[in-house]
């Protein structure tokens, strides 16, 4: 049975470069992106018990720095690549210490406030940021020289990533860490007794999820070539939290799924509706008033009841 | 009791701790020597627990010391007194529900492991550690459950397990936050017999709240009442006390 | 001189602003354990409905206004509170993404009802004047503004300390456990604070108006200001909001006025210094 769906999975992610046209490819790249940074805030949410509405800041953050030091100060992509995660790493171990005064709803208080300052910032700060213009003249790396100008390439090129992302964070959750974060989230009393460091255990994994976050912001300004103060706003935010809570929060996967609903909700949602806060927010109202762990067993809940009925 | 005395395992000197306005411990020391069976009873409200989670370290203490082997561990975090030596049980239960027994003993072996802070390989792929779970709950009974999720087992069964994961970390000090409670009158023998065949190269320190039950596990029993010790040393002296009697009578 | 007098009177105005913002903040949160993430919206929404009413019916007395857009921001918060905040009672995580979704309601909302340009709200006739006092020229409003902020202050501070309502929220605010056990209705008592909280905000949104002006983003300039006064000033302290919404005021008024492209990290930093050691905040009873 595992096998079947492995295959349908694989065939899946191998066909659309051979059968769909380029806006479908394209719309892959994105849920690509959309799910390492989806899953990225999972190992906080789900994994760890921390939830936090500022993982934009990671995504963001990347973005700007790999923009600026390629358009601006001429450094090629693998050095501005390089700097700009560690950059993004230093901030995310920066701001690890900051939030991780708090938990539950002050954690997630700080991380908010902390993002909205860089959304400021970027905002603000025109002389470095170009404010509300954005940085444009972006282009993408040449890895091994391949160009990764078409549609098609940056497909398997982000395909790729996400699935280094997705077994490296496999890894990480079923590594002997990964159970003592589990523990920690579950029992940190007990875990502290046990012998463990929950402040520490925490601390790694909010600047993990922040490595990843950074990675999924090089992917993003590679694929739009052009960075703008929104991908730093709360919207962006809330948009992977959705993902994670509508795909479950409980796997590894689940948000990657949640991320590519929401993704294709805005994507087709827009064709009619203008307005796609409005519809973010009632999305947010439904899913958490009606299906609060997820679609899956919302469904599976909804369907049950509704066979009930009819039986 | 020599208060300079570095043979103490456990040394508690005038601690004192208080909520805003409310003192609950007021001026407590313990002596407790190594292998020592200490009981520590006292009415509901008395500050068991609070002295319990002073010396985890849980909570900070106002002022006072404690000592762990002669080593002041009175601002250590808890985590690293768990190096130091010191296990202990809770009141109610705090295993991982959804996870296995043998889940549970495994991470409970992990926390003083270097091991605990690997980020590739999978915890399934520890062999040793499996087996020394396994073996962990072979002494308490339960080895039969080992595949079983937590939330599936008899209360009497999940404080076995706790005490076998607190045991199994090779404590030098073991705390035990009422141990007997809830249990039934055959799951309480079981416990206690299990309390009583541990090694004497652990001292032990319970809190009951019911004198009964926990006598004759004790060597030495201290009595405390309103967060202050009332009466401490031998138990059959201390049960002959009339303070004792005052504080459960008048209770 | 008068740049500093100017900037300190802004600096008090944006303070008393933010005082009568947070104010609701830090209650519902001290109450409800509820981190009230709309209230940037409500906010944005009374300023809307003072910019829109005073418009389109000339004549229309802002104070009158202020108090009007307070009931119907009190009754939107309050129906919201019933109909959603409620049913997600063991759900403390779910209570703050339904506000998010709420803040992206409202906020989208304003856009399709008012458009995107920014809608001023005139300054009362009668305080138009500049005022001169010792021999320094001062908008008039905005010093009626720090008048209204600590008449509100004041306000607030006998309704939590010497009313009955007030002993209830305290109690609650300490032990909601207990306070339920001695009888205290504290479901009831949520709704009222609840709609408190978001009149005050409505009602300041009015009376901000002449000052800020009603523009989409408002919600999201406020709310993270809000957030900051509350880190600093402590959950569930009504003098810590006070003291924090004055020294936000300052530092945003004078940061921006200074060095305006720094302005953010100038707030940032105090927010740290204070979570670094302090993290239940300057006065805070309860810990985030």
């Amino acid at each position: 049975m595992k096998w079947i769906g492995g295959a349908l999975i694989a065939a899946a992610l191998l066909l659309p470069p051979f059968v769909a046209g380029d806006f479908y490819i394209n719309l892959a790249s994105q849920i690509f992106i959309a799910a390492i940074f989806a899953m990225s805030l999972n190992l906080l949410v789900g994994f760890g018990g921390m939830t936090s509405l500022g993982h934009a800041s990671y995504l963001g953050v990347a973005a700007y720095l790999a923009a600026l030091l390629t358009t601006r100060y001429g450094f090629d992509h693998g050095a501005a690549a390089a700097l700009s995660i560690l950059g993004t790493v230093a901030m995310a171990a920066f701001f690890g210490v900051i939030a991780l005064r708090a938990s539950g709803l002050g954690f997630l208080m700080i991380t908010l406030a902390l993002s909205q300052v860089l959304w400021g910032l970027a905002y603000r700060m025109s002389g470095i940021t170009n404010g509300d213009n954005g940085i444009t003249g972006m282009t993408r790396p040449e890895p091994f020289g391949i160009s990764l100008e078409s549609p098609v390439a940056f497909y398997w090129f982000s395909l790729t990533v996400t699935v280094i992302a997705f077994v490296l964070m496999a890894v990480f959750v079923s590594s002997s860490f990964g159970s003592s974060l589990k523990g920690v989230r579950d029992q940190p009393r007990r875990m502290a007794a046990l012998g463990f460091n929950p402040w520490m255990i925490r601390w790694i994994t909010f600047v993990y999820a922040g490595f990843w976050g950074a990675v999924s912001g090089l992917l993003y300004v590679y694929y739009n070539k052009y960075i703008h103060p929104t991908s730093l706003s709360t919207t962006s935010s809330a948009e992977a939290l959705l993902g994670v809570i509508a795909g479950g929060s409980g796997t590894l996967a689940g948000p990657a799924v949640g991320a590519a609903l929401v993704l294709l909700l805005k994507n087709y949602a827009s064709a009619y509706i203008e307005r796609w806060n409005m519809l973010l927010g009632l999305v947010f109202l439904f899913i958490v008033l009606v299906m609060p762990t997820g679609i899956v067993p919302g469904v599976q809940k909804l369907t049950s009841r509704f066979r009930g009925r009819s039986s | 009791m020599n208060a300079a005395s570095p043979d103490l395992a456990l040394e508690v000197t005038a601690l004192n701790k208080a909520f805003g306005g409310l003192k609950v411990t007021q001026g407590v020391s313990l002596a407790v020597r190594p292998g020592e069976r200490r009981l520590i009873i006292g009415p509901n409200g008395a500050g068991k627990t609070t002295l319990f989670n002073q010396i985890s370290g849980d909570l900070r203490p106002n002022s006072g010391q404690i000592k762990l082997f002669g080593e002041d561990v009175t601002t250590l975090a808890p985590h690293r007194r768990a190096h130091r030596g010191l296990s202990r049980t809770y009141q109610i239960i705090t295993l991982f529900a959804g996870d296995t027994l043998e889940h549970n003993v495994t991470l409970g072996l992990l926390g003083l492991l270097p091991s605990r802070w690997q980020m590739w390989r999978p915890l399934a792929s520890y062999r040793h550690l499996a087996e020394e779970a396994r073996r962990t709950l072979d002494s308490v009974g339960l080895l039969h459950l080992a595949g079983h999720p937590v939330s599936e087992l008899a209360y009497g069964e999940k404080r076995r397990v706790e005490l076998a994961m607190a045991l199994s970390q090779k404590p030098r000090v073991l705390l035990l936050d009422e141990p007997l409670a809830g249990l039934s009158d055959g799951e309480r023998k079981t416990v206690k017999a299990l309390i009583a065949s541990i090694s004497k190269e652990v001292t032990v320190v319970m809190i009951e709240h019911d004198m009964d039950t926990a006598l004759d596990l004790a060597e030495t029993v201290t009595l405390l009442n309103y967060g202050r010790v009332i009466v401490d040393g031998e138990r059959d002296q201390v049960i002959a006390d009339e303070r004792t009697r005052e504080v459960y009578l008048g209770a | 001189m008068q740049f500093w007098i100017i900037q300190g009177l802004n600096s008090l105005s944006l303070g008393g602003l933010l005082f009568l913002l947070s104010s609701g903040f830090s209650l519902i949160f001290g109450l409800m354990r509820l981190a009230n993430l709309t209230h940037g919206a409500f906010f944005m929404l009374g300023t809307y409905f003072g910019a829109v009413a005073m418009r389109d019916y000339s004549g229309l007395d802002l104070w009158l206004t202020a108090i009007g857009a307070g009931i119907i921001v009190a009754a939107l918060g309050g129906l919201f509170e019933r109909l959603v905040l409620t049913r997600l009672k063991t759900n403390p995580l779910g209570q703050v993404l339904v506000t998010l979704g709420m803040a992206f309601i409202i906020s989208d909302a304003c856009l399709v009802l008012w458009g995107g340009d920014s809608i001023p709200v005139p300054t009362p006739h009668n305080l138009q004047a500049p005022t001169r006092m010792f021999g320094f020229v001062f908008p008039t409003y905005r010093l009626v503004l720090v008048g209204i902020a600590v008449a509100a202050a004041i306000a607030l501070h006998i309704l939590i300390d010497r009313t009955r309502l007030g002993a209830m929220i305290r109690a609650g605010v300490d032990d909601r456990q207990m306070a339920r056990a001695v009888g205290i209705p504290v479901s009831r008592l949520f709704t009222i604070v609840f709609c408190l909280g978001a009149g005050i905000a409505g009602a300041a949104g009015v009376l901000g108006g002449p000052i800020l002006s009603a523009y989409p983003g408002l919600d999201a300039d406020m709310l993270p200001l809000a957030l900051i006064v509350v880190i600093l000033g402590g959950i569930g302290s009504l003098f810590g909001a006070f003291v924090g919404s004055f020294i936000i005021g300052f530092i945003y008024t004078f940061g921006t006025a200074l060095f305006p492209e720094l302005a953010y990290i100038i707030l940032f930093l105090p927010m740290i210094f204070v979570i670094a050691f302090r993290p239940q905040g300057l006065f805070g009873r309860v810990s985030a």
